[in-house]
């Protein structure tokens, strides 16, 4: 694997992730992190959608006139959703129950369409594949790592494991109900940002205003 | 009449799209700096929202669902697999059509809501309406009352949502936190809000 290759599907796994640092496709990372299951199914299913639409967007990019292109990607975007969406209701019908409509709203993920407009529109096929990859990975490790301390928290198991015994079943571990309530969700996404950016201080954001230092006044 | 009071209260505040189902995150982050851009996009929501959730409803019962095209004489053909293609292609197309009335009839709303319209397009909140609407089977007058009362919840928590960051502005977030991170946990606290209201029954 080339460097540049190397670089385009790193680059978003922290440094330039979809969804702390460019605010893409926050919606779905949040509803479907309750268990490692869901959040697994839907990392998938957004993976190869992002990766084969920036393909496909790119073969096309050249017989494509500007003013109809955002119609023309939400086709192509739709029908791989489409196909992914039937594909799930056949050989993981359990799962995808419970996404519920969220794997139909993969088509509206700002990642897919931000990608393809960013990326794809001008590059060539290999690249966006490998693009699509990296945002599709970035987006996951996200979703994992959320879904991870929510199920944990949350119900004491990974995987639908259990790994710490709750109170309920005779265990030691007292599950804490929030964590599969939606603000968790915001909450632990919010405590990431502040991981990630005191790592990466590049990241930080110049706030609107400053406060000033104190002034100790001028005394004689 | 009860049942459609119930269903509006419940779509508003219980299972309000924004803090409980995390539907139109990306705009609701992304244009919630200042209260008047919020408004605006809020409004934008409900006039799509109201219109697109029971279109869609008649398009899912009038032509995709199985038998539904017996009008035409036509049995045996289901085409819901269809449904998520044009949910989307209905959802451009309306808003496309709405910019363009509004651009005739009434340019100073036009004016106002400005980009907001065609970005409602790939907002999730106003497919999600439509994808709600199928998974629980409404009517269409449910259809149509759901659709108002999830862009109210909408536009209500982002306005409520800018309110608090235009105060935000001037308190001391730590380095880290600054913009995105703090959002999120004034969303999740907002989010904690809500959630009281999820006891009501009317």
């Amino acid at each position: 694997m080339n460097a540049n290759i190397k670089s385009v599907v790193y680059d978003p796994l922290i440094d330039n992730n979809p969804i702390t640092w460019q605010i893409l496709g926050i919606c779905s990372a949040l509803a479907v992190t309750t268990s490692m299951n869901t959040a697994l199914l839907m990392s998938v299913a957004l993976t190869t959608v992002v990766a084969l639409s920036n393909a496909s967007i790119s073969m096309v990019r050249n017989h494509v006139p500007g003013s109809i292109r955002i119609i023309v990607q939400m086709i192509i975007i739709a029908s791989l959703v489409i196909i992914v969406d039937q594909f799930l209701k056949a050989y993981a019908y359990e799962t995808a129950k419970k996404l519920s409509v969220f794997v139909g709203l993969i088509i509206t993920n700002c990642i897919v369409m931000g990608r393809a407009e960013a990326y794809a529109m001008s590059h060539d096929p290999k690249m966006s594949f490998f693009d699509g990859l990296g945002n599709g990975l970035g987006y996951s490790l996200v979703l994992m790592t959320v879904a991870f301390f929510r199920e944990l928290l949350g119900a004491g198991s990974l995987f639908g494991i259990q790994i710490l015994p709750l109170t309920s079943d005779g265990g030691w571990y007292q599950s804490n109900g929030m964590m599969l309530l939606p603000p968790s969700a915001f909450f632990i996404i919010g405590f990431m940002i502040w991981a990630i950016r005191t790592w990466k201080p590049k990241q930080v954001e110049e706030p609107d205003f400053k406060i000033h230092e104190e002034q100790t006044p001028d005394l004689i | 009449m009860e049942a459609i009071l119930s269903l509006l209260v419940k779509s508003i505040f219980v299972e309000n799209l924004a803090l409980a189902f995390f539907l139109g995150m990306c705009t609701f982050i992304a244009v919630s700096k200042k209260i008047e851009t919020a408004l605006g996009l809020g409004i934008a929501v409900i006039v799509v929202q109201a219109i697109t959730v029971p279109t869609n409803n008649l398009i899912l019962n009038y032509l995709l669902k199985e038998d539904a095209l017996s009008w035409l004489g036509v049995t045996g053909v289901d085409l819901t697999f269809l449904g998520l293609i044009s949910y989307i292609g209905v959802i451009a197309a309306l808003v496309q059509i709405l910019e363009m009335f509004l651009d005739r009839y009434m340019p100073s709303l036009y004016n106002a809501l400005g980009v907001f319209l065609p970005l409602i397009t790939v907002n999730c909140a106003i497919l999600g309406g439509s994808l709600f609407m199928v998974e629980r089977d409404y009517s269409f007058v449910e259809s149509t009352v759901y659709g108002i009362g999830s862009g109210v919840g909408w536009a209500l928590a982002i306005t409520a949502l800018a309110g608090i960051r235009e105060k935000l502005k001037y308190s001391d977030v730590p380095d880290g936190l600054q913009g995105l991170g703090i959002t999120f946990i004034t969303v999740g606290l907002m989010s904690l809000g809500f959630m009281a209201f999820s006891g009501i029954q009317l």
